[in-house]
C-alpha cells in the first residue's frame, strides 16, 4: 500500500506549521537545564589549560574549604568506578588504535579542555569559585597540533600506542588490477588537488546540559541529557558504568540542537552518573559557551588530496583520493568512521568506472576530539570532487558546467549500480541542475560578468555551482556490519489507536529541532485518515520509547518515518478484519478511503475507524483469535541508504581591494523525493545552507602552535547572524525514492553539502581574471586579499 | 558564566556615584550599560569588588543644543544616540556611527559616556567624537574639567579618566554641513571593526579618526594635513596608518590593517567630498 495509490486525506505534502514552535518561542518548552530538581549537586569541571602535559599533582584543599563545596575528585579518585573507558563504537578497521579515555584524565592531559578535576556543590556559583582553587602542577609537553607532523611521529601522544596512527582504511575498486594506474597514465588531462576541511565548532544553541536522578528504591537511575541519542547513551552508559541496562532511563528533553555534536557519550554524562550514585543525589551539570568551544566535539579537520583522470571530452576515467583525517585527543563514539561516510562519494554524481583508489589515514593530535558534525564525510567528499571538477574544467579550458553534463548519470541509467557496488537508486541531476540554472539567470549572470570584471574592476562578479550526492538515511545494518560499525540502522515505531480515535505514535527517533512532532503526525493522518492534531507523537524517553536508533544522518524519515507509515498499515491490516467481521463481508471486499472502511461497490456498508477502534478496546464482537485494542510495532531495516540529491548555486560579488565577498544571490535545487511538509523541508534547506556558507566564509577553529583555542568565544568564533546570510531561494524537483513507500530521502544535511563548495567555486570564479585557481576556507577578507596578493605577484 | 562575587551599590545622582567611588577607591566600578564591563566580569577578567550602578542617574541622559556645540549626557544610549534629531541636524556622522555599534539590543543598553570610558581602540564612539573634535566633561570630587578628546585616550583602555572621576557629558561640536563618511569593515554585519573609519571634510579641512588601528583611537592627522596642503583624496589616503600602530589578530594582520585603512580612508573622504 503507498501513499499515491492509497490517497484517503491530503495531509502530506502540505505546510503545516510545526506544533513544536508556539512552546519554543513562549518559552514554555523545557530543557534540561530549565527542569527544577531539588537538591541536586552542580558539577563544574576543571579543565586542563595545556594541550599536552603531565599532570604531577593535584592540590584540591582550598577548594574543599569553599562553603556549598561537597567533594572533589581528581581521575585518580574515580579511576575504580569505570566498568569500561568511554566508548568508541566504530572500530573502523581490526588494528585501529583507540587510547583508553577516561572521563577524568588520569596522568596526562591531551588537549586543551580535557577534564582534570570534578567538583561537587550545592550551588553553581561555589562550583565555579572551586574550580578557580584547585591547584595543579603540570609539566607541559610538546603538543602536537597539525596533521602532517602528527603522522610524522616525531611526537607520540598515547606512548602506549607508539604511534599517532590510528588507522589506515583503504577502498581500491578496480576493474582489472592496476587499472587506476592505467588511466592516470592514459588520461589527457589530469587533475592534483589539495584541500583543507578546516576544523569547526558546531556550536548548538543550547550547550550540553545533563542531569542524572537517582530513584528512590532499587537503584534505578534517570539521566537527562541534551542529547540526540537517548537510546544508544542508555546502552552505553550502562555498560561503561556496570549498571544493568533497565535499571537506567534517558530522557532527552526540548534539545536545542545538534548537528552531530550531541551525537555521542560524553565524560560529563558519565561523571553525573557515577556522582549522583555515590551521593546517592542528583547531580546536575550544564555547560559554559566556552567550554562547548572546547570540551564538545569539534567537525571535520581533513586534509584531502585528489586526482582526477580524464579523457580527450572530459569522461573522468578514474579517482584517487588520499586523506588524513583529525581524530583530536581521542575517539569519541564515531570518531573514526567519519570519513568512511564520504569514501563512497568522491564519485559525486557522475559516472565513474571502476577505477576507484580511496584511502584515509587518521591520526591523533592534541587537539578537541572530532566526530561527526552534519553532514559528516559527505560534505568533505562533495568540496573534494566538487572543486576538483572545477579545477579539471579549467584544465580544459572548458565550462564546468558543460564538463558535469558530460559526466552525470543519466536519468536513464538509474536504479545505478556504482562503482562500489552500492545501488543508488534514483536520480536526475541534469533536471535539478538546469533548473537551477535557470532560477540564477547564469545566461544573464554570465553577460554581466563580462561586462563588470574588466581589468582593474574592484567589484568582481563570480558564480559557482555544486551538484551533489547525498548517502544519508543511515543505515542498511548489513552495510553497516561491513563497515565495522557497531550497531545497526534501524527504526522503531508504534502506533496506536486509543478508544477515542486519537491516536499515539511513539517513534525511536529523537528530535532535536527537525520537527519530527509535525511530521510524524502527518504520516499518521494520511495514513489513518484522521486529523494531524489528533496524533500525538511520543519520543526521546528511553522509558515510553523503549527501542530505538535515534536521530543522526539524515535517517529520521527514511528510516523512522518508513517505520511509522507500515505501522499504519499494520493497524489498518488488522482494523480490516474486524470491519470484515462487523460488517459481513470479506476482507478483501473492503476499501479503506478518508479513514473509513466499506465495501466496494457498495458504499452505505461502511464503518470508520473510530467505531473500529472503540470496539477493538470493549473486545466485544471481534472475529476468532482476534487480540484486543488496534496498535503495531514495526522494527525497519532500511534495504539501502536513501539518495537526496541537487544543484545549488550562487553569485558573489568580490571585492578585489578589500577580500570582502557578498553573496548576492543563493539558489538551492534540491531533490529529497516526496515532501512530507515543504515548510520544514525549506527550514531544513535554510539551516543547512547557512552552514555551509559558514564554512566558506566565516567559521574556523584557531589554534595556535602550543594546542590554544582562539577562538572560543562567540566574540572570535564567527557563527553568521541572519543579516550576514544573503536571502536564499529554495526550490525542488521530486524523484520519488523507489526503496521506501512513502518515497521520501533525507534532507537534514543536504544544504551543507551544498553550499560550502558552491561558494568557494563563485570566489575562485570572481577571481580567475586575476589568477586566482584555488581558496582556503574560511574565505575570510584577509584570506581572499592575500590571495589576490599572491596571484598578482605571480606567487603561488 | 558567573562573575566572581562583588557588592552593588545604586547611585541616584553623578554626586552620589563620585561620593560612593571615593569611599571604595580602586575596588570600585561605574556599572552604566554593563555592555562591556558585565562579559568582562563574566568571563573573570575584571573582579570589581563593589559595582556602582550609575544606569538610572536619569539627569545625565540627553542631548541638547547648546549653541556652538551639542551636549550630550554621559548615560545616553546608543539608540538615543542614533535616533537624536538634534544629531541628524548638527552631527550626522556620530548618529550613523551609533547606529552601527554592535545590535539593536547592544544599542539599547550601551551607553556613549561607557563606550568612551571604556576606551576601547576597537569602539566606534571615542574614534567618531575623537574625529568630531569633542570635549568630555569629567566630575569629581573637587568638581569638574573639561577634556579634549585628543588628550583623553592613554592606551589600551586607559584613559585620562582618575579612578574617582566620573565622565558626565560629551559636548560635539557642530558639523555646519560638513560632509562626511563613516566606513566600518567586519566580517559578520554585528561585530566591531577589523578597521573603522570616522571622517568629516568642509574645504580643505578635515577630521579623520581611526578605529581599531593601535592601542587607542588614532586621529589621522597627516591624511587632514596632506588635504589642507590640497592633496588628492586618494593620495592623503595612502597616508592613513602614519599615526597608526596596529595589531595583529585572527581578522587582521598589521599589514593587511594597514592596507584597509587606506582603502577605507579613502572612501569615507569621497563619501565626505560627494
Ligand atoms: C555583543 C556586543 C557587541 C558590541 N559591539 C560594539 C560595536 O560594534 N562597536 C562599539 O563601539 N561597541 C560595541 N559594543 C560595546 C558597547 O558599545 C558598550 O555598550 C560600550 O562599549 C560600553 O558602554 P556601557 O554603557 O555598556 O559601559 P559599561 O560596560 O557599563 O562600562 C564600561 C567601562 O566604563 C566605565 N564607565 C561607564 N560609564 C562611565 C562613566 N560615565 N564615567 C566613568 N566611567 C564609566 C565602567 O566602570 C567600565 O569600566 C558591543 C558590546 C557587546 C556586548
Amino acid at each position: 500500500m503507498t501513499i499515491t495509490e492509497n490517497k484517503t486525506t491530503n495531509v502530506i505534502g502540505t505546510r503545516l506549521l510545526r506544533r513544536e514552535d508556539p512552546p519554543l518561542l513562549t518559552g514554555e518548552a523545557k530543557f534540561t537545564d530549565d527542569l527544577n530538581i531539588p537538591g541536586a549537586l552542580h558539577l563544574a569541571v576543571l579543565r586542563s589549560p595545556y594541550a599536552h602535559a603531565k599532570i604531577k599533582s593535584i592540590n584540591v584543599s582550598a577548594a574543599l574549604k569553599i562553603a556549598g563545596v561537597i567533594a572533589v575528585y581528581t581521575g585518580k579518585d574515580l579511576q575504580t568506578t569505570w566498568a569500561a573507558p568511554l566508548p568508541c563504537a566504530w572500530p573502523v578497521t581490526k588494528d585501529m588504535k583507540n587510547p583508553a579515555h577516561y572521563p577524568l584524565a588520569i596522568d596526562k592531559v591531551n588537549y586543551v579542555g580535557d577534564g582534570v578535576a570534578a567538583v561537587l556543590a550545592t550551588n553553581e556559583t561555589a562550583s565555579r569559585d572551586a574550580l578557580d582553587a584547585i591547584d595543579v602542577d603540570y609539566e607541559p609537553l610538546q603538543a602536537v597540533v597539525d596533521l602532517e607532523d602528527a603522522l610524522s611521529d616525531k611526537n607520540i601522544i598515547h606512548n602506549d600506542l607508539g604511534t599517532n596512527k590510528s588507522y589506515t582504511w583503504p577502498l581500491l575498486v578496480e576493474d582489472t588490477p592496476g587499472c587506476v594506474e592505467e588511466a592516470f597514465k592514459k588520461a589527457k588531462y589530469k587533475v592534483k588537488e589539495r584541500y583543507v576541511q578546516q576544523r569547526l565548532i558546531p556550536m548548538a544553541m543550547e550547550p550540553r546540559a545533563i542531569a542524572a536522578v537517582p530513584q528512590p528504591f532499587g537503584g534505578d537511575i534517570t539521566l537527562y541529557s541534551a542529547t540526540q541519542i537517548p537510546h544508544i547513551l542508555k546502552v552505553m552508559t550502562a555498560l561503561t558504568l556496570g549498571i544493568p541496562e533497565h535499571q537506567v532511563r534517558v530522557i532527552a528533553p526540548s534539545v536545542g540542537g545538534g548537528f552531530g555534536s550531541k551525537l555521542n557519550v560524553y565524560a560529563e554524562e558519565l561523571l553525573c552518573m557515577a556522582l549522583a550514585r555515590k551521593h546517592n543525589t542528583p547531580v546536575r551539570w550544564v555547560e559554559e559557551r566556552s567550554e562547548n568551544a572546547q570540551a564538545t566535539i569539534q567537525g571535520r579537520g581533513q586534509i584531502q588530496h585528489i586526482e582526477l583522470a580524464a579523457d580527450e571530452n572530459g569522461k573522468i576515467t578514474a579517482i584517487r583520493v588520499r586523506i588524513i583525517g583529525d581524530m583530536g585527543a581521542y575517539l569519541q563514539l564515531v570518531t573514526p568512521g567519519v570519513p568512511l561516510l564520504g569514501a563512497f562519494l568522491y564519485g559525486g554524481v557522475y559516472d565513474i568506472p571502476k577505477a576507484y583508489d580511496f584511502s584515509c589515514t587518521s591520526v591523533f593530535t592534541n587537539l578537541t576530539p572530532t566526530d561527526a558534525y552534519r553532514g559528516a564525510g559527505r560534505p568533505e567528499a562533495t568540496f573534494a570532487i566538487e572543486s576538483a571538477i572545477e579545477a579539471l574544467a579549467r584544465e580544459m579550458k572548458i565550462d564546468s558546467f558543460e564538463l558535469r553534463k558530460r559526466n552525470y548519470i543519466k536519468k536513464e541509467q538509474y536504479p545505478y549500480t556504482a562503482f562500489s557496488g552500492l545501488v543508488y537508486d534514483s536520480g536526475d541531476h541534469l533536471t535539478a541542475a538546469e533548473k537551477a540554472a535557470k532560477l540564477t539567470d547564469l545566461a544573464g549572470v554570465r553577460k554581466q560578468q563580462k561586462k563588470q570584471n574588466v581589468p582593474g574592476a574592484t567589484k568582481l562578479l563570480g558564480v559557482g555551482m555544486t551538484s551533489y550526492f547525498e548517502m544519508c538515511g543511515l543505515a542498511p545494518s548489513r552495510v553497516l556490519a561491513s563497515l565495522n560499525y557497531s550497531a545497526g540502522g534501524w527504526e522503531t515505531a508504534t502506533v496506536r489507536v486509543l478508544p477515542t480515535n486519537k491516536v499515539q505514535v511513539i517513534t525511536g527517533s529523537s528530535p532535536h529541532g527537525q520537527g519530527h512532532e509535525t511530521s510524524w503526525s502527518m504520516i499518521a493522518a494520511e495514513k489513518l485518515g484522521v486529523a494531524p492534531e489528533d496524533v500525538d507523537v511520543l519520543h526521546s524517553d528511553t522509558a515510553i520509547s523503549a527501542l530505538g536508533l535515534d536521530t543522526y544522518g539524515s535517517r529520521s524519515l527514511p528510516v523512522g518515518g518508513v517505520a511509522i507509515a507500515m505501522a499504519c498499515d499494520r493497524v489498518i491490516e488488522k482494523a480490516k478484519t474486524i470491519a470484515a467481521h462487523q460488517l459481513e463481508c470479506a476482507a478483501e471486499d473492503l476499501q479503506f478511503v478518508g479513514g473509513t472502511f466499506s465495501v466496494k461497490g457498495s458504499p452505505d456498508r461502511a464503518l470508520p475507524l473510530a467505531a473500529i477502534a472503540f470496539g477493538a478496546f470493549t473486545a466485544h464482537n471481534l472475529p476468532e483469535g482476534c487480540e484486543p485494542n488496534l496498535e503495531a510495532q514495526v522494527s525497519y531495516d532500511p534495504p539501502n541508504f536513501s539518495w537526496p540529491f541537487g544543484t545549488h548555486m550562487c553569485v558573489v560579488e568580490v571585492d578585489a581591494e578589500t577580500g570582502a565577498v557578498e553573496i548576492l544571490k543563493y539558489i538551492a535545487v534540491d531533490d529529497c523525493g516526496i515532501q512530507i511538509n515543504p515548510l520544514i523541508v525549506e527550514g531544513q534547506v535554510h539551516g543547512g545552507v547557512v552552514q555551509g556558507i559558514a564554512q566558506a566564509l566565516f567559521e574556523e577553529a584557531v589554534y595556535d602552535g602550543d594546542g590554544n583555542l582562539k577562538t572560543s568565544t562567540l566574540a572570535e568564533y564567527l557563527v553568521p547572524a541572519a543579516c550576514d546570510v544573503p536571502p536564499i531561494t529554495t526550490a525542488h524537483t521530486t524523484t520519488p525514492s523507489p526503496t521506501n513507500q512513502l518515497g521520501v530521502k533525507g534532507i537534514g544535511e543536504a544544504g551543507t553539502i551544498g553550499a560550502a563548495p558552491t561558494v568557494i567555486n563563485a570566489i575562485i570564479d570572481a577571481l580567475s581574471g586575476l589568477g586566482v585557481k584555488s581558496m582556503a576556507m574560511p574565505a575570510s577578507p584577509q584570506t581572499v586579499w592575500k590571495t589576490i596578493q599572491a596571484a598578482r605577484g605571480g606567487k603561488k | 558564566m558567573i562573575p566572581a562575587a562583588f557588592d552593588y551599590k545604586r547611585a541616584s545622582s553623578a554626586a552620589e556615584a563620585i561620593s560612593l567611588v571615593s569611599q571604595y577607591g580602586s575596588d570600585a566600578k561605574f556599572l552604566a550599560g554593563g555592555h562591556s564591563l558585565l562579559p568582562l566580569m563574566k568571563l573573570r577578567l575584571a573582579q570589581p569588588a563593589m559595582l556602582i550602578d550609575i544606569g538610572r542617574v536619569k539627569d545625565l541622559s540627553y542631548i541638547k543644543d547648546a549653541g556652538k556645540h551639542i551636549a550630550i549626557g554621559a548615560l545616553t544610549r546608543h539608540m538615543d544616540v542614533e535616533t537624536s534629531k538634534v544629531l541628524h541636524e548638527h552631527a550626522p556622522l556620530l548618529s550613523h556611527a551609533a547606529g552601527h555599534v554592535g545590535d539593536a539590543q547592544v544599542r539599547h543598553r550601551g551607553t556613549i559616556g561607557g563606550s568612551i570610558a571604556h576606551a576601547d581602540p576597537a569602539s566606534d564612539l571615542p574614534a567618531t567624537t575623537l574625529a568630531l573634535g569633542a570635549t568630555y566633561v569629567v566630575q569629581g570630587p573637587k568638581g569638574q574639567r573639561e577634556i579634549a578628546a585628543a588628550n583623553f585616550y592613554k592606551g589600551f583602555l586607559e584613559s585620562d579618566l582618575a579612578a574617582d572621576e566620573m565622565l558626565v557629558e560629551i559636548r560635539v561640536p557642530k558639523m555646519q554641513g560638513a560632509g562626511w563618511g563613516f566606513q566600518k569593515f567586519n566580517r559578520r554585519a554585528q561585530d566591531w571593526a577589523i578597521v573603522g573609519v570616522a571622517a568629516w571634510r568642509r574645504k580643505n579641512e578635515a577630521g579623520v579618526a581611526l578605529v581599531n588601528m593601535g592601542s587607542t583611537p588614532i586621529l589621522a592627522t597627516s591624511v587632514a594635513d596632506a588635504l589642507a596642503k590640497g592633496a588628492s583624496v586618494g593620495d592623503a589616503a595612502a597616508l592613513a596608518s602614519n599615526e597608526a600602530d596596529p595589531q595583529s589578530d585572527l581578522n587582521a594582520s598589521t599589514e593587511y590593517r594597514k592596507h584597509l585603512a587606506s582603502v577605507l580612508v579613502r572612501r569615507a573622504l569621497e563619501d565626505a567630498s560627494k
